[in-house]
C-alpha cells in the first residue's frame, strides 16, 4: 500500500519535471509533411534548375542562371517554408489541444527562442553570402544551421529532434566537402530526413495519445 | 531507520511535489504557469507556495509586468538539498520492498 504511494510520487515527479520543461505538443506528422513539401520544391527546383540551363563551356559543364529563374526557386524555397510552418503550426495545435495543453506557454516559447537563434543567425549569414554573390555554400549552410537549430531546440521538446539535427549536420558538411551537388544533398536532408524522423516520432508520440 | 527520517513531511502531498518538480528544472516559474501546470485552484495553489516558503524552500518575488502584478517562484538552495534527499529517500524504499 504504502510503496504504491511511494512510486507514484516518483512518476508524478518524473511527469512533472518532463512536463514543465520540455514542449511536448510538437507533432511527427509535420515532419513528414514537411519533408514531402521539401522533396516537391527540391524536384521543382530541380527542372527549373537543369532543364536547358547547362551548357558546355569548353567542355565542362556550365550553369546560365537568370535574375527570373533565381526569383523563381527563391519563391518555392519560400513556399516550402511557409508550408512546412503552417503545417506545423496547425498539427501542433491540434496535438495540444488533444492532449488539452496550451500551444504558447513557457515552454513552448523557449523551444521558439532557442530554435531561432542558430537558424536566424544561418539565415542571415546565408542572405548575405547572396547578396556578395556566392551561391556555392547556401545548401550546405541552410542544412548545418538547421541542424543547430534543432540540436539546440532539443532540450526544450522531444529529445528525437537533436538526432534530427546531428543527421542535418553531417549531411551539410559532406555537401560542403561534395560541392555542386547542394540540391541532392538538401533534397535528403530536408526531404527524405524529415520523412524518417518525422515518421520515428509519429509512430512513437503522436499514437500513444490516441 | 534513517530513511524515513529523510521522507520529508513538507513534501507529503501531489501539490508540493509537483511545485517542487516544475522548479527544480525551471529557472523560475510564475503563479499562473504552476496553476496551468498542476491543475489547482487558486487557493489551494497559494497555501502550498506558502508552506514551502515558511519552510525557506522555494522563494517568491513580485513584481509588475505592466500592470498586472506577477509572482514568481524559484527553488532557494536548501530546497534543492532537500527535495533531491526526499527523492534518494523514496527511491531506497521502493528498493527496498
Amino acid at each position: 500500500m504504502e510503496s504504491k504511494n511511494y512510486l507514484q510520487d516518483i512518476s508524478d515527479i518524473k511527469t512533472m519535471m518532463h512536463k514543465s520543461s520540455r514542449f511536448l505538443s510538437i507533432s511527427g506528422l509535420s515532419g513528414i509533411l514537411a519533408g514531402i513539401y521539401a522533396l516537391i520544391g527540391a524536384f521543382l527546383g530541380y527542372k527549373i534548375i537543369y532543364a536547358n540551363n547547362i551548357i558546355s563551356v569548353n567542355g565542362y559543364r556550365t550553369l546560365v542562371l537568370t535574375q527570373e529563374r533565381m526569383f523563381e526557386i527563391f519563391f518555392i524555397a519560400l513556399a516550402v517554408v511557409l508550408l512546412s510552418l503552417i503545417t506545423g503550426v496547425a498539427l501542433s495545435y491540434m496535438k495540444a489541444k488533444k492532449q488539452s495543453e496550451s500551444l504558447w506557454d513557457a515552454t513552448s516559447k523557449r523551444l521558439v527562442i532557442n530554435f531561432l537563434i542558430p537558424l536566424a543567425t544561418g539565415g542571415f549569414f546565408i542572405l548575405f553570402l547572396i547578396e556578395k554573390e556566392v551561391y556555392a555554400f547556401v545548401a550546405p549552410l541552410t542544412l548545418v544551421f538547421y541542424g543547430l537549430a534543432c540540436v539546440n531546440a532539443s532540450k526544450y521538446t522531444l529529445g528525437y529532434i537533436r538526432y534530427l539535427g546531428i543527421t542535418m549536420i553531417v549531411i551539410g558538411l559532406l555537401s560542403v566537402y561534395f560541392l555542386g551537388y547542394g540540391l541532392f544533398f538538401w533534397a535528403l536532408g530536408f526531404g527524405v530526413c524529415h520523412i524518417i524522423y518525422g515518421g520515428i516520432m509519429h509512430f512513437k508520440y503522436d499514437r500513444i495519445q490516441d | 531507520m534513517s530513511i524515513i527520517n529523510n521522507i520529508n513531511k513538507v513534501f507529503d502531498h501531489r501539490i508540493r511535489l509537483g511545485i517542487m518538480s516544475i522548479l527544480m528544472v525551471n529557472e523560475y516559474a510564475d503563479f499562473n504557469m504552476l496553476k496551468e501546470l498542476l491543475g489547482a485552484t487558486d487557493g489551494n495553489l497559494a497555501s502550498h507556495t506558502k508552506a514551502l516558503e515558511k519552510a525557506d524552500y522555494i522563494s517568491v518575488e513580485k513584481q509588475f509586468i505592466g500592470r498586472k502584478p506577477n509572482t514568481r517562484y524559484a527553488t532557494t538552495k536548501l530546497g534543492r538539498a532537500e527535495f533531491n534527499k526526499h527523492i534518494d529517500a523514496l527511491e531506497k524504499l521502493i528498493n527496498n520492498q
